[in-house]
């Protein structure tokens, strides 16, 4: 989770929000006396000095007013302990939507072609099953296919390459030029996006880091040479889209309605502050306001520029000009 | 210090509240826990007090906790007391060996970027709370993402797990009107990287499958709806694929600026070219995601036919231009 999303988590976070934090963050905490404070920040995903502030709310708990009585919340020297606290000490059962997550995923994974870890999902999911009961039964309503559009064999193969360090030589068809390349990838990588497979490595032919979706692979073959990409490859964000933003990218402020609320979700963005209505307003950098255009189109009314002004200009504009294709009246250019 | 009324304030009362009530073994009246949790001593009247009460009864519930009201009255009063069940509250303990606990991390990662992330880390942090920290190495080099950008998704997913008609707006694909479904949702499913909900639908007495995406507006629950079973034989996947799987592919016609609009250009069926614009045949199944796709194209692209396309890509536009503040 990036930054901008925790800070905005914590600042909506309601007072029983927070308690379900804390009865998950206890047990976590008391089996690791001693853990390092911002390592266990990180790990917890929160700030350290929300943690601090955790530890000095627990430190005010207990079932009763008696110094014996209290949770005792140490974290003097960057170290953090938490003692006297045995009767929140075990998680709470996991809630439904908990639940239901872990056994969707893993169903997911069970039903992908060619993964080799079938045994230990069995297990897990036997196991969780006993721990959930009755979510478990609610969660079996809700479905996730993962194993279409590759085929088993191929994504076996680039996953081993990736395991062992193997360079791989693809056949691949770039649909922008329409022609079938063949080139030879140090692979980093293999993902899964919204049921759509995708190998990224170190392209030898570009030099480059590069995605290629696997259902437009034609042939992957294993070499027998060593795969290790050059140390300074960087693999794309898979948040990032159609874009990486850079610190001294120009911000751009977005209003978006509920309904467009996804697009905070599934791109970069640098703030977010949602409304009582469920609306929001984010701040995000691009080096490109072409694709901006193109997302604030297609909403169709379901999210604004706030500022720059020039680019809610470009937005306006080009939608109108693309109206005035349609022989529809575009009304009159924005003012300014 | 917290200010007593503040957010702060009132997670200390909970979790105070929650302690208590666990470590008693004998259920607690409302008096003693009055006196246990020093918060509620702020509280400015008895009736203050059991409004306040009552409340946190109800929001530990909603959390999960299992909060039992259990009769401690005497033969002459019928007084009630409170507790917290340590069994039921805790979760059981099992062990998760390493490599299970890589697949369930996995299984976890999978939500990431999605609107569950929170719980599906919450989930995994509970299961390992006790668990040695031996990372997966096993599943290096796979990551599954899902994404739940569907408006309707929560409401949905909270409908489908909690079998409760729901009622929605929903456009059909191609169809151009919003009509109003009440649904009996059976099941929720991702499909070609879709959302799809599956269920019976009460004003077509037939079971249908719904695009998340297609839906306008808000989910709200149908109040005092007949109760209802799942089938046991309903496979959501199953009846997705048969359904929009078989959604005959039509085929759009779309003027393209020279250069422009590629992705369209390479799904075309044939391609005439005449000077600075071209004019394609593309197959498409899904009205929607045509018009997302040309709509993001500008005034580079223009859909000739089919109409319900054309006027759904005007739609957006119009949109975008009132939505900046201009008249369309």
């Amino acid at each position: 989770m990036s930054p901008a999303k925790q800070r905005a988590k914590g600042a909506h976070e309601t007072a029983t929000d927070r308690l379900a934090r804390l009865l998950t963050m206890v047990p976590w905490l008391v089996a690791r006396q001693g853990i390092d404070l911002e390592q266990a920040a990180g790990e917890l995903g929160i700030s350290t000095e929300q943690l601090e502030a955790d530890l000095r709310l627990l430190y005010l708990c207990g079932y009763g007013q008696m110094p014996d009585e209290l949770i005792d919340a140490q974290w003097e020297g960057g170290r953090v302990f938490v003692t006297n606290a045995e009767t929140i000490a075990r998680p709470l059962r996991l809630g439904r939507d908990e639940a239901l997550t872990l056994m969707v995923g893993l169903r997911a994974l069970a039903a992908v072609p060619g993964l080799g870890e079938r045994d230990a999902i069995e297990r897990a999911m036997a196991k969780l099953e006993e721990a959930t009961g009755a979510s478990a039964e609610a969660a079996s309503r809700v479905e996730v296919a993962i194993d279409e559009g590759v085929e088993a064999g191929m994504l076996a193969d680039a996953r081993r390459a990736v395991e062992q360090h193997r360079r791989v030589h693809l056949t691949y068809l770039v649909p922008s030029r329409d022609e079938s390349t063949e080139r030879d990838v140090d692979p980093m990588r293999v993902v899964n996006l919204d049921s759509r497979w995708y190998l990224e490595g170190w392209c030898h032919r570009a030099q480059d880091t590069r995605t290629f979706r696997m259902d437009r692979i034609t042939a992957l073959e294993v070499l027998d040479v060593d795969g290790t990409p050059p140390a300074d490859a960087q693999l794309r964000d898979l948040d990032a889209g159609a874009f990486t933003p850079r610190a001294d990218d120009p911000l751009v402020t977005l209003h978006l309605e509920p309904w467009a609320a996804w697009v905070s979700d599934y791109y970069p963005v640098e703030s977010v502050e949602t409304a009582d209505d469920g609306s929001q307003t984010v701040t995000l950098r691009t080096p490109d306001t072409q694709w901006l255009r193109r997302l604030l189109w297609r909403l169709g009314g379901g999210g604004y520029v706030v500022a720059p002004t020039e680019v809610a200009t470009e937005v306006a504009d080009g939608a109108r000009a693309a109206l005035a294709a349609y022989g529809v009246d575009p009304g009159a250019p924005t003012a300014g | 210090m917290s200010s007593p009324t503040g957010p702060a304030a009132k997670t200390e009362r909970l979790l105070n509240l929650v302690l208590a009530l666990l470590y008693t073994r004998r259920p607690l009246p409302k008096s003693k826990i009055r006196d246990i949790v020093p918060q509620y001593g702020d509280a400015a009247s008895d009736e203050a007090f059991d409004r306040m009460f009552e409340r946190d009864k109800d929001e530990l519930r909603e959390l999960g906790i299992p909060l039992v009201t259990a009769d401690i009255g005497s033969v002459w009063d019928d007084e009630v007391g409170y507790r917290i069940d340590q069994r039921e509250y805790a979760l059981p303990d099992i062990e998760f060996e390493p490599d299970e606990l890589a697949v369930l991390g996995l299984a976890s990662r999978t939500w990431a970027h999605a609107s569950l992330a929170g719980p599906a880390a919450d989930a995994l942090r509970k299961l390992k709370a006790s668990g040695i920290e031996r990372d997966g190495d096993s599943l290096v080099g796979i990551e599954p993402r899902l994404g739940t950008s569907e408006p309707a998704f929560e409401a949905a997913k909270n409908a489908v797990v909690g079998q409760r008609t729901i009622t929605f707006d929903y456009r059909r694909s191609g169809a151009d009107q919003v009509a109003t479904r009440r649904v009996q949702p059976w099941g929720l499913a991702s499909w070609h990287g879709r959302w799809y909900l599956t269920g019976y639908d009460l004003d077509r007495d037939a079971p249908r499958v719904f695009r998340l995406s297609r839906i306008v507006g808000p989910v709200a629950e149908v109040k005092r709806a007949q109760e209802y079973a799942v089938p046991a034989d309903h496979r959501a996947r199953e009846m997705i694929r048969t359904q929009v799987g078989e959604e005959k592919p039509r085929s759009a016609t779309v003027r393209v600026r020279e250069g422009r609009g590629n992705s369209l250009r390479r799904r075309a069926t044939s391609t005439t070219d005449g000077g600075e614009w071209s004019v394609l045949k593309v197959p498409y199944a899904d009205d929607d995601a045509l018009a997302d796709e040309v709509s993001g194209f500008g005034a580079d692209v223009v859909v000739e036919s089919p109409p319900e396309v054309r006027d759904l890509v005007i739609r957006r536009l119009q949109g975008a231009v009132k939505a900046h503040g201009g008249a369309a």
